[in-house]
C-alpha cells in the first residue's frame, strides 16, 4: 500500500505491506536506524519520534497511520549540528549505553515544547514512557534541565 | 526485508462512520482502529488476527469536546492528551481531565482515545471508572447505552461486534475527583477510585457516585462508600470476595489500596 509523508523535512513516498509498522519502515526502507526498537510493544519508548510535532512510539503505529503526516526522527532533529537537547545529554552524561537515548531525546524535546521549564518531577513524569535499562535517570533529568535553560537563552 | 510481526490484514481509512459500520458488518473478523494502543500490541503478541483494520482516527465527527446543557460530549476518537488539556473541561469536570492525564505515558496519551479505551474495557483502565461515576451515556452509530449497562466484566461490553462508539456524554457533576495508584511499570490502575457528587434531590445515595477500577475484573460502583458519603459517616473498608489476586498484588493489598484511593479522592474535595 502506498503512503506519502514528510520525513525529516522531505516529502517522501513508500509502498509497503499494510502490516508494516512505522519504526520498521524508517529503519528497513529508509535506513534511519537512529529510531531504536527495544520492546516492540509500547513500553520502553526507544522508538519515540515525532509525528506532526508530537512524541509517539513508532513501534505501535502503522506506517499507513502516518500517511500525510510530518515525521521527524532523531536524524532530522538538529538541522545545524546537535539540537540543544542532544548537546545537554552529551554534556551532562545523560546516557550510558545509549540505546534509549534517541527516544529519550525525542520525548524530551516534546516535553520542553509543552512545558519549557519543567520541574524534576515533571521531567520524570514527562519521560515516564521511556525506560533506561542502565538506570541513568539522574543525569537524564539533569540534561533536560540544562536543555531547558539553554533553550530559554540563559545557559548556566 | 524485515520480519513482519503481525498477520496480514487490509488497512482501510474510514470515510465516514456509516461506511465504517458497513465494512464491519460485511466482515466478522474486521476491527476498528482508533489510537491502536492496545489493539496493535495485541496483534504483535498474536492474541488477535483481524482480517481488516478500519481506521476511524481522522473522522472529524468523532473528535473534540463540547459542553451541552447538563453534560459534556467527548468524541470517541478524542485523544487522552486533548481531554487532559481542555481548559473548559478542567473547570467543569476536573476529575475527568485529571484522569485522562494519568493514563499510560505522554506518548500513549498522544495516540490513545476515549472510545478505544471504553470499547476495550480493560479491568485496570481508567476511563470506565469515569464513565460509571459520571453517569455517562456511550453513544454509538445506532443507539445510546447507559454506562450502568455498558460494562459487562473483563474486556466485555454491551457493544455488538459491528457497533462503533461515536462519542460519550458525561453528566456534569457538582464536584468530582479521581485518585489512582499506578502500577509502577505499566501505569495501569492497581486501584482507581472516581468520586462524583450530583444534586441530592431525587438521586440515590444523596447524589454520590463512586466507581472503582483495577480492583476486580471489571469496573464497579461502590455503593457502601456512596451511602457513607451521603450520610457523612466514615467511609467503609472495601468488602468484596472477587478482588484481583495476582503476581502484581495480593487481594488484601488491592483492597487496602481501594480504601486509600477513596480517602485520597475525598480529601481532595
Amino acid at each position: 500500500m502506498k503512503l506519502t509523508f514528510t520525513l525529516n523535512g522531505t516529502l517522501t513516498s513508500a509502498d509497503v505491506p499494510e502490516r508494516t509498522f512505522l519504526a520498521d519502515l524508517l529503519r528497513d526502507t529508509f535506513g534511519l536506524t537512529g529510531t531504536h526498537v527495544g520492546c516492540d510493544t509500547t513500553q520502553c519508548g526507544c522508538c519515540t519520534l515525532h509525528v506532526d510535532g508530537q512524541a509517539v512510539k513508532s513501534c505501535t503505529m502503522l506506517a499507513m497511520q502516518a500517511d500525510g503526516c510530518t515525521v521527524t526522527t532523531i536524524e532530522g532533529l538538529g538541522a545545524n549540528g546537535l539540537h540543544p537537547v542532544q548537546q545537554a545529554f552529551s554534556q551532562c552524561h545523560g546516557l550510558q549505553c545509549g540505546f534509549c537515548t534517541p527516544g529519550m531525546v525525542m520525548a524530551s524535546v516534546d516535553l520542553l515544547r509543552r512545558n519549557p521549564k519543567p520541574t524534576p518531577a515533571q521531567i520524570a513524569e514527562g519521560l515516564s514512557g521511556n525506560l533506561c535499562r542502565c538506570t541513568g535517570y539522574v543525569n537524564i533529568i539533569r540534561a533536560v534541565q540544562q536543555a531547558s535553560q539553554a533553550m530559554q537563552g540563559d545557559a548556566p | 526485508m524485515e520480519e513482519l510481526q503481525v498477520y496480514a490484514f487490509k488497512y482501510q481509512r474510514a470515510e465516514s462512520v456509516t461506511s465504517a459500520a458497513a465494512a464491519l458488518s460485511a466482515d466478522d473478523a474486521a476491527k476498528v482502529l482508533s489510537g491502536g494502543m492496545t489493539l496493535l500490541p495485541s496483534m504483535k503478541h498474536r492474541l488477535i488476527a483481524p482480517t481488516a483494520l478500519i481506521d476511524l482516527a481522522r473522522l472529524p465527527d468523532l473528535i473534540g469536546l463540547r459542553e451541552q446543557a447538563d453534560h459534556w460530549w467527548v468524541g470517541a476518537a478524542t485523544r487522552h492528551q486533548d481531554v487532559a488539556a481542555h481548559v473548559g473541561l478542567q473547570k467543569a469536570i476536573p476529575g475527568l481531565a485529571q484522569l485522562a492525564g494519568l493514563i499510560g505515558d505522554p506518548q500513549v496519551r498522544a495516540r490513545g482515545t476515549l472510545g478505544g479505551s471504553l470499547a476495550n474495557n480493560d479491568p485496570s483502565a481508567d476511563y470506565p471508572a469515569a464513565a460509571l461515576a459520571l453517569q455517562a451515556d456511550i453513544v454509538t452509530e445506532r443507539r445510546s447505552i447507559a454506562a450502568n449497562d455498558f460494562f459487562l466484566g473483563m474486556f466485555a461490553t454491551a457493544l455488538h461486534s459491528d457497533e462503533i462508539i461515536t462519542g460519550v456524554r458525561f453528566r456534569t457533576p457538582l464536584r468530582c475527583e479521581y485518585a489512582k495508584f499506578k502500577h509502577p511499570a505499566s501505569g495501569y490502575a492497581m486501584a482507581g477510585v472516581f468520586v462524583a457528587q450530583y444534586p441530592a434531590a431525587g438521586a440515590d445515595h444523596g447524589g454520590w457516585r463512586v466507581a472503582v477500577t483495577g480492583v476486580t475484573y471489571g469496573v464497579f460502583r461502590w455503593h457502601e462508600a456512596e451511602q457513607a458519603l451521603a450520610k457523612g459517616t466514615t467511609t467503609p473498608a472495601l468488602q468484596r470476595d472477587d478482588v484481583i489476586d495476582d503476581v502484581h498484588a495480593p487481594a488484601a493489598y488491592r483492597t487496602h489500596l481501594a480504601t486509600q484511593m477513596l480517602a485520597q479522592a475525598c480529601q481532595a474535595f
